[in-house]
């Protein structure tokens, strides 16, 4: 009798414990570049690290995280929606100018139409453009240097079809050399435009 | 009424330029895919701003993507409520902090700046546990609890 009683105290114990909860998952997955992160899972005091590849946690109606590995294929099917509604990935790129000029290296020329490539099939692509110059010349003569390649580089945006309020320009002038170098050194790796999308 | 001027606010919200408040954009908007924000809910397109508070919300055939001002990458699948609870970022330091919210349905994250920054400065709940993002990249499901 009194066992009786015990298991259906436990049985509704269950039963209410479980009722208002779904199961869940957590995968960890390997990142684009292969680097593999970390998430930490609380419930309650109980605390789990995930941080192997495809490393998972599952939680059953509410109850204690069970650690346990998944395979890939499993883990890409099942999520097969929700990855591939992740955007694009932010990118940098950096284009070079010719001395004392805003007119891009014939280099960078090239790989600009990669660039305007890249940007035509994002949707909604938002894009910061920073100017930057090497060290000859003064400072203010530097400062609107490094703001005329961004502008010219906005400009090229712009008839791309990005919308003029989703580019922001600035220029940094000499002030933020790739390579370091004494004042008045020609530099052509520090004559450049950063552009940032995402 | 009330409803067409929120769709028309959202509309010249999306079109327009990044304000303080906006803190991430829709990039990928497929099938049903809602906004609710201030109790009003409009159909989610691309290029629309997301600001702290809003819930995304996705229907049987919808999924939805957005980027945030920090490069973090948040993505639902279908049949899914996802709440931006909490969003700051400095620019400058690269501090701030993120809580977001999966009430069901399917998430994939992939951290962004703030947590290169500070591991464990973002945060999802579901409705029984809390993830601290040390990076990079993970998926979650909140499956609806079983009518027993």
């Amino acid at each position: 009798m009194g066992a009786v009683i015990v298991a259906l105290v436990g049985a509704l114990m269950v039963f209410l414990h479980a009722s208002p909860l779904g199961d869940e998952l957590v995968v960890v997955m390997p990142s684009a570049d292969g680097h593999i992160g970390k998430v930490v899972v609380e419930r309650g005091d109980q605390r789990a690290v995930l941080d192997g590849p495809y490393a998972a946690s599952r939680i059953v109606a509410g109850g204690a995280p069970v650690a346990e590995r998944l395979p890939e294929s499993e883990v890409r099917a099942e999520f097969a929606a929700v990855l591939q509604a992740l955007p694009d990935r932010p990118k940098t790129f950096l284009v070079y100018f010719q001395e004392g000029t805003d007119e891009l290296t014939p280099e960078s020329r090239v790989e600009f139409e990669k660039i305007l490539a890249d940007l035509r099939q994002r949707a909604a692509p938002d894009v910061v453009v920073i100017g930057h110059t090497d060290r000859v010349g003064n400072l203010q003569y530097n400062d609107k240097l490094s703001l005329q390649r961004a502008e010219r580089v906005r400009a090229e945006l712009v008839k791309l079809g990005i919308p003029e309020g989703r580019i922001e320009v600035a220029g940094r002038g000499e002030r933020e050399p790739l390579v370091a170098t004494d004042d008045e050194v020609a530099e052509p790796r520090n004559r450049r435009v950063e552009i940032n999308v995402r | 009424m009330r409803h067409l001027v929120a769709v028309a606010v959202l509309a010249v919200a999306a079109t327009g330029i990044a304000r303080a408040e906006d803190v991430g954009q829709v990039k990928v908007a497929k099938g049903m895919v809602q906004v609710e924000r201030a109790g009003k809910r409009v159909p989610a397109t691309v290029g629309m701003p997301i600001q702290q508070s809003d819930v995304v919300i996705t229907g049987a055939d919808g999924s939805a993507g957005i980027t945030f001002s920090d490069n973090s990458l948040l993505s639902t699948g279908p049949n899914s409520v996802l709440v931006v609870d909490r969003y700051s970022f400095d620019t400058t330091t690269h501090d701030g902090h993120f809580d977001a919210s999966l009430k069901k349905g399917t998430l994939a994250v992939v951290s962004g700046k703030m947590v290169k920054q500070t591991p464990g400065s973002m945060r999802v709940r579901t409705p029984s546990a809390i993830m601290g993002v040390r990076g990079t990249e993970f998926v979650v499901q909140v499956d609806e609890p079983t009518k027993k």
